[in-house]
């Protein structure tokens, strides 16, 4: 019972290697030569900054009259600026009070944009109108304009004009992590931790704070280069505190000496220059790592991810007197595979055969992953990205589906075999009305002029029960239930005359109710149009109502074919056996609770029997 | 002395609906419902019956408007948080799909010692109890530093039960916890649900949209439609042999495994619709 063989879908039964799946995001970036460089620079930056008052040579405030815009000698290795101070140790000061402005303006606006984006999308209601609100306005607000305000008030301090400059760049952090909450929130692991009785500051610790803390150290890297770039754009104005060595005032000093002494500029629009590159290219590379953490498929599918061999297992077919009419399909040896990650392939459908003939209804059954989809997504020639008919034939009416070339194959699909998807609503455009999505593919097929195909589409929506087709013909899908979206589709799949209809799943989604009413309609379409069908479900009650014959697939194989009544009624491989006596229906009802074990009384000792 | 354990008594449930002075959704209107201790009540219906609003509501997930849901005799319709934290030890949860109920992010192990901890329960016993849980739900012993992607659907249901049992609860809220599963992981699922509770005696609101699944599991059968119980009684008696004119429809439609009594089936459910409309 608990042994992981009957893992429905074998790809998730694959465990990958629990260390490649929690490499931890610095190694995976040290890995990456641009993070690494960058990284490398920027601690470079941040060693010398730190060290500033042991590696620079003189005091970056001190002026030498006699030594103005000196050029570099041994006294000073960069040489001195306008006012006589030596360049190394300005620049090497500057980092110092760059970087920790810059600093300031990013925890600023992480603390007020963190803390705001969590209380709002978890909290939401008041809170989180409010913060909205509050956010809106800052975003409104343009953010030089009110720093320049502020140096008139409170005077030229790099400290305050950062610290507001942080409250101006915290709707980055506040809409990134309220995104991210509003999404987790309504997560059901984050009720069922509810439910469990955590507090709402552990559940925003565990659940959701690990959900953005990887975007929030990207936006750091980010906000973190804005902040630096606006700031060193305010000192190069001229608007910061003379006495505060920056790599802005640097660069407005090397400015007004440009012609005298045009090295001076090259320094400190060199550090800003690197700084901010790398820092932009570090938040790149975080965010690529991180993206590619999140689809770890590709890795994971380098695993021998072979199902266990069914291999050479004859499947059993019930007699049957041959088939009733013309085939229209014949698929014979089909095999599907899909493209892995290191070029090799992975079969999902291994050499399957079956023919359906007009007038007769296939049921393809099986379990999610026994490939019942792909070989009826092989007939309509949509296999998705990475998939391709890997050997075998398709024959339909005589041509070879498997071999035709996309444009030959783009004349059959839609008017000679049609399709009825498994969710309706996806499968709807949501931007046009019904009766245009129905019009236009018997324009192009039958080649109606729009009055006639509109006539035809009101009396297919007519014929699928649809109690008032003008109004639904005008509608659009958002506007019609589910049952109803699905017969719109079987209208559609109808409307060119198809030979062959593949149905996938058609009534899964809908309502026991509905279910029983479009099978109703299949049927007697089926019978009336004479349609060949091959139905995919899952489900045995839709096959007792609707199906002349069944094949029963497992991990891609047909395990056994036959008609309907003697596949029911004498199943002969284990496997089908297995499924059918799955079925509820057959087993007893559980009767009523037995009365002396219920009541408090009872309480006592079952707590004491659990343990 | 014959208390049920959770009652619900004519609880309207309202989500307040968007835009000024617009009328709010009904979700539930006046319904009532009674789960004894060690009984496993079903709840069927379709989508939009309000099925799933009438388990949240016992959760406290869904606002309740009116009415009052007693759990051994005390109102918890409007149970605040910490009173909330308390009944976390009675009541629990199952939910639909073993996908999303599962921080992905975080082992197994730490899934189930979460309740543990917060109940500030020892360590060393509390991995002690996630041993035994992952025996009652039949788990492989090792399953613990593992994550919950590399489980099928059918195990992470496992482990969603385990979570719910880890502090031997009295009441498990199942909504509909075997619809996302394949045909023969659903069975196999639904007889751990029947041993656990005959182990435990643990009580089950079981909700589900499929009457073969409720008639399997449940002790007693409630039926939804539109917001309302339209049938509640005996589950032997509301699945085989339905009173009310919906429950009926609900029974006829369900297509029956077998060619022949299928070809039955519907047509006695195309008489009852003739009737019904008659």
């Amino acid at each position: 019972m608990s042994t992981p063989v009957h893992a429905p879908n074998p790809q998730l039964a694959v465990i990958p290697p629990e260390a490649a799946a929690k490499a931890s995001l610095l190694r995976r970036v040290l890995r990456n030569p641009l993070a690494l460089g960058s990284l490398l620079f920027l601690a470079v930056i941040i060693v010398s900054a730190v060290a500033a008052p042991l590696l620079a040579p003189h005091n970056p405030n001190t002026a030498d009259i006699s030594a103005v815009l000196s050029s570099p000698d041994s006294g000073h290795l960069l040489g001195t600026d306008g006012a006589g101070r030596d360049v190394l140790s300005r620049l090497l000061f500057g980092a110092q009070f760059s970087l920790a402005g810059a600093l300031l303006a990013l925890v600023t606006s992480i603390v007020i944009g963190v803390t705001g984006g969590l209380l709002a999308g978890y909290y939401g209601k008041w809170i989180d109108t409010a913060s909205t609100w509050v956010i809106s306005m800052l975003m409104a607000l343009p953010a030089i304009i009110v720093l320049l305000a502020a140096r008139a008030v409170v005077g030229p301090s790099l400290w305050a004009s950062m610290l507001i400059f942080g409250v101006m760049l915290s709707p980055a952090f506040f809409r990134l992590v309220y995104a991210s909450v509003s999404a987790v929130r309504n997560e059901l692991y984050v009720d069922a931790a509810r439910v469990s009785g955590l507090s709402d500051t552990r559940i925003i610790g565990i659940h959701i704070l690990t959900v953005v803390r990887a975007p929030i150290v990207v936006q750091s890297a980010i906000v973190g280069g804005v902040a630096l770039a606006v700031q060193s754009g305010l000192e190069f104005l001229g608007l910061g505190d003379i006495n505060v060595p920056t790599w802005g005032q640097m660069l407005s000093d090397g400015f007004t000496n440009l012609y005298t002494a045009p090295l001076l500029i090259i320094w400190p629009a060199l550090a800003i220059g690197l700084t901010l590159i790398s820092l932009t290219l570090l938040a790149n590379s975080l965010r690529d790592e991180l993206e590619r953490s999140n689809a770890p498929r590709r890795r994971r599918r380098k695993q021998p991810a072979e199902q266990p061999a069914v291999v050479g297992e004859e499947v059993m077919r019930h007699d049957d007197g041959g088939l009733a009419g013309e085939a229209v399909l014949r698929i014979e040896n089909l095999s599907v595979g899909y493209e892995t990650g290191d070029g090799g392939t992975k079969r999902v459908v291994h050499d399957v055969s079956l023919t359906v003939a007009r007038g007769e209804v296939h049921g393809l059954v099986g379990e999610s992953g026994s490939g019942k989809t792909q070989t009826a997504w092989s007939a309509l020639r949509l296999l998705p990205e990475g998939g391709r008919i890997t050997g075998g034939s398709i024959f339909f009416h005589g041509d070879d589906l498997a071999a035709l070339n996309e444009k030959d194959m783009e004349k059959i699909r839609g008017s000679r075999i049609a399709y009825i998807p498994q969710e309706p609503m996806s499968n709807l455009d949501p931007s046009f009305t019904i009766g245009s999505q129905l019009v236009e593919p018997m324009r192009i097929c039958l080649r109606m002029s729009k009055k006639e195909a509109t006539t035809r589409a009101l009396a297919l929506l007519a014929r699928v029960g649809i109690p008032n087709p003008e109004r639904t013909f005008a509608a659009y899908p958002h506007q019609v239930s589910g049952g109803m979206a699905q017969r719109v589709l079987i209208a559609g799949a109808i409307s060119c005359n198809p030979d062959l209809l593949i149905a996938d799943e058609p009534t899964t989604a809908l309502d026991v109710t509905v279910q029983a009413e479009v099978l109703d309609l299949l049927r007697d379409l089926q019978s009336e149009f004479r349609m060949a069908v091959i139905l995919v479900t899952h489900n045995f009650g839709v096959v007792a109502d609707l199906c002349d014959r069944v094949s029963v697939m497992r991990l891609g194989r047909i395990v056994e074919t036959g008609p309907t009544r003697s596949i029911f009624a004498y199943p002969r491989h284990p496997y089908t056996r297995e499924l059918l006596g799955a079925i509820l229906g057959e087993t007893s009802p559980r009767g009523p609770l037995a009365t002396f074990d219920a009541g408090p009384s009872a309480s006592p000792s079952r707590k004491g029997a659990l343990r | 002395m014959n208390q049920p354990l959770l009652d619900i008594q004519n609880v309207t449930v309202e989500y307040p609906a968007k835009g000024f002075r617009a009328k709010p959704f009904r979700a539930l209107s006046n319904v009532s419902l009674d789960v004894r201790a060690g009984e496993c009540v079903g709840l069927v219906g379709e989508s939009g019956s309000g099925k799933t609003t009438l388990g949240r509501a016992v959760l406290g997930l869904a606002p309740v408007t009116e009415g009052k849901v007693l759990f051994r005799g005390q109102d918890i319709a409007h149970a605040g948080r910490s009173e909330r934290r308390e009944l976390a030890t009675d009541i629990q949860v199952v939910f639909q799909d073993p996908y999303t109920s599962l921080n992905p992010s975080r082992t197994v192990e730490q899934i189930l010692a979460e309740p543990l901890t917060v109940r500030k329960v020892p360590r060393s016993e509390s991995s002690k109890r996630i041993k035994a849980l992952f025996e009652m739900v039949r788990l492989p012993a090792d399953s613990g530093n593992r994550l919950p992607r590399e489980f099928s659907g059918g195990q992470r249901q496992r482990i969603a039960i385990a979570r719910a049992l880890a502090l031997k609860p009295e009441l498990i809220v199942c909504d509909e916890p075997v619809s996302a599963l394949d045909l023969s992981t659903q069975a196999r699922v639904l007889e751990l649900f029947k041993d656990i509770q005959e182990q435990t005696h643990v009580a089950y609101l079981f909700v589900s949209h499929d009457l073969e699944v409720v008639r399997h599991i449940s002790h007693r059968v409630a039926v939804m439609y539109r917001g309302d119980i339209v049938e509640f009684g005996d589950g032997d008696q509301v699945t085989s042999a339905p009173r009310h004119p919906y429950t009926q429809r609900l029974f006829f439609a369900a297509p029956v495994a077998d060619p022949e009594a299928q070809a039955q089936r519907r047509e006695e459910r195309h008489r009852l619709l003739a009737e019904q409309t008659a």
